[in-house]
């Protein structure tokens, strides 16, 4: 059973990552500060391991492992290994409600840009559901999502164009940047309902994607409700963007390569795959997030950055290696 | 009686052309049909038609006596299995589990049971957990057609099974069908090799620019006449006892 012990090794991982998130961090702790934060709940360290480390831990490890599942579901349903979790643009989406946020002053009320960005996301992933019922073919869809991308960038930007200030241009930048610091339990908790439904829709559409291996024409005769198992593909993939760009902004890689990271052991089933892409996205991230802040830099280095500093050429190397093994 | 395929009448249209017009297809229970023609007359979407993948401008299509456009997705998969031509498979799954897609609504341990057994009749008996993609093209093919078998449906539809076979395994397929149709099934077929298609198949259904220009057993639909028509050949079929063959020119070729 080598893809229970992988599933079993990546929760593992996960456990490790949580525990290094919650014990180191910028801020050096003597023994006796450790011991002071595990038993007095009034104590300075205390307040620094779980009100500070435990939450932003916890944010990068939800994060990565929504966006290493909704990768994955981008994927299976695309045919495509370069599918990512912002493809067919709700990550683009995401950003512009929340540029659109930033921009109108509303950062002042706790939760705004967050439920901004989620409405966009949940705006565009409602439209591309209405268009993966009506296309069936992968190509056509990311033709859509590729146009629907490009359109909303365009409008991000003129969003950047019309800004007043350029203290906002630089609050909307940092927030497009993406980020899991200062999240504390409030702000985890807000995503929360999205995230379940998300997963819970991939889940079910987990073996509409195994069918889709074999084409659209085969996948129409095997009997199964494709039609709704495609909807809730877009949508479950769509609910996990939106609810990590809202968490946490926009960071990338992650969904991509998570999917190929777990593969070459968990093998080729897009269904057997959902599981573990999110336990290895959720790993990925956290130890992003470990490098944001232990590596010491006057400004703290933001998470989508080190993603796609680390993540860039560590992906390479994974799909030249896997090359071979993708395409007979 | 209810045919397992009954197709009348069928016009489709792609963009201002008419693929289909006025064509029709009938199969019955263990019988192996053949839709033969050349590229681009109809064939492929004759038997999408039949299968309700594709919207009919004019025409009825039926399953067993019921009209394909309102069966529900499952009742469809239990009245036909279908074997597409486009034989890209996404990612590298084992033989077995591409195999097991064919009983996608059976229960799991059924499901592998039907798929390994249906590998042992392709011959791939000893590949059942294989990754596809680690696989030649033609051992795709098998693995694909098994998938076919293992729907176990009273109708099979394949669309160029024995595209990409050496002729050992398109012989091996056409057996196969031919055992298939012995159990009661009906089988339609499309097959580029007119001596294949004469040798494997009961009756032949010949189409040219979307229209049914020849049926019959293939010494009565493959006249001198029809090859010319349909295939712009000349010459003519040979039914020999262990098959076809075919002595032709292309119209206007020298000699």
């Amino acid at each position: 059973m080598r893809p229970l012990v992988v599933n079993l090794a990546l929760a593992a991982g996960v456990l490790a990552f949580a525990a290094a998130g919650l014990l180191l961090g910028e801020t050096a702790l003597s023994g006796a500060q450790y011991a002071q934060a595990f038993r007095d709940p009034a104590s300075g360290p205390h307040v620094v391991l779980f009100e500070v480390r435990l939450p932003r831990t916890v944010a990068a490890l939800v994060v990565g492992a929504a966006l290493g599942l909704a990768g994955a579901v981008m994927q299976g349903l695309l045919r495509n290994p370069l599918a990512d979790p912002g493809v067919l643009g709700v990550s683009g989406g995401a950003g512009l409600g929340a540029a659109l946020a930033i921009s109108l002053g509303l950062s002042a009320i706790p939760g705004a840009i967050e439920a901004a960005a989620l409405a966009a996301a949940l705006a565009t992933g409602l439209l591309l559901t209405g268009l993966a019922a009506r296309f069936r073919e992968p190509e056509t869809l990311i033709l859509f999502g590729v146009a629907l991308s490009a359109f909303l960038g365009a409008l991000t930007s003129l969003v950047f164009n019309f800004s007043p200030s350029p203290v906002t241009l630089a609050e909307v930048f940092g927030w497009l940047l993406g980020s899991v610091a200062n999240r504390d339990w409030v702000d985890i908790a807000r995503q929360i309902p999205a995230l379940a439904v998300g997963g819970a829709l991939s889940l079910y559409a987990a073996r509409g994607l195994v069918m889709l291996t074999l084409g659209e024409e085969a996948a129409a005769l095997s009997g199964l409700p494709m039609t709704r198992l495609r909807a809730a593909a877009v949508a479950g993939a769509s609910l996990l963007t939106g609810a990590s760009v809202a968490m946490a902004g926009i960071v990338g890689f992650v969904g991509l390569a998570a999917p190929h990271l777990v593969r070459a052991g968990a093998g080729g089933d897009p269904g057997r795959v959902l599981l573990p892409s999110a336990l290895a996205g959720a790993v990925l991230l956290a130890a992003a997030d470990l490098a944001a802040r232990l590596i010491p830099t006057d400004i703290e280095l933001k998470l989508g950055v080190v993603t796609a500093l680390f993540g860039a050429p560590l992906f390479a190397l994974i799909a030249w290696r896997a090359a071979r093994s993708w395409r007979g | 009686m209810n045919l397992p395929l009954a197709l009348h009448d069928a016009a489709v249209r792609r963009g201002r052309r008419l693929v289909l017009d006025g064509a029709a297809l009938e199969v019955r229970a263990g019988e192996v049909v053949g839709v033969v023609g050349a590229n681009g007359s109809g064939k492929t979407t004759l038997l999408r038609a039949a299968l309700g993948l594709v919207r009919l401008e004019r025409g009825r299509a039926s399953l067993c006596g019921r009209e394909v456009a309102r069966l529900s997705e499952a009742e469809r998969a239990r009245l036909a299995g279908y074997l597409p031509q486009d034989r890209h498979i996404g990612w590298n799954m084992s033989a077995w589990r591409v195999a097991s897609l064919g009983a996608a609504l059976a229960p799991p341990a059924q499901a592998r049971r039907r798929a390994e057994a249906a590998l042992a009749r392709v011959g791939l008996g000893g590949l059942a957990d294989r990754g596809v993609l680690q696989m030649s093209g033609g051992e795709r093919a098998r693995v694909l057609l098994a998938r076919l078998l293992a729907t176990e449906a009273p109708l099979l539809v394949a669309d160029e099974p024995a595209a990409g076979l050496d002729p050992d395994a398109q012989l091996l397929a056409l057996d196969l069908f031919r055992e298939e149709a012995g159990r009661g099934a009906a089988v339609v077929l499309t097959l580029h090799d007119l001596a294949l298609a004469a040798r494997a198949c009961d009756r032949l259904v010949v189409l040219a620019a979307g229209r049914v220009v020849a049926e019959g057993p293939a010494g009565q639909a493959l006249t001198p006449e029809v090859l010319a028509r349909a295939f712009g050949l000349v010459g003519r079929l040979e039914l020999a006892p262990d098959g076809a063959m075919l002595a032709v020119r292309r119209e206007g070729a020298p000699r």
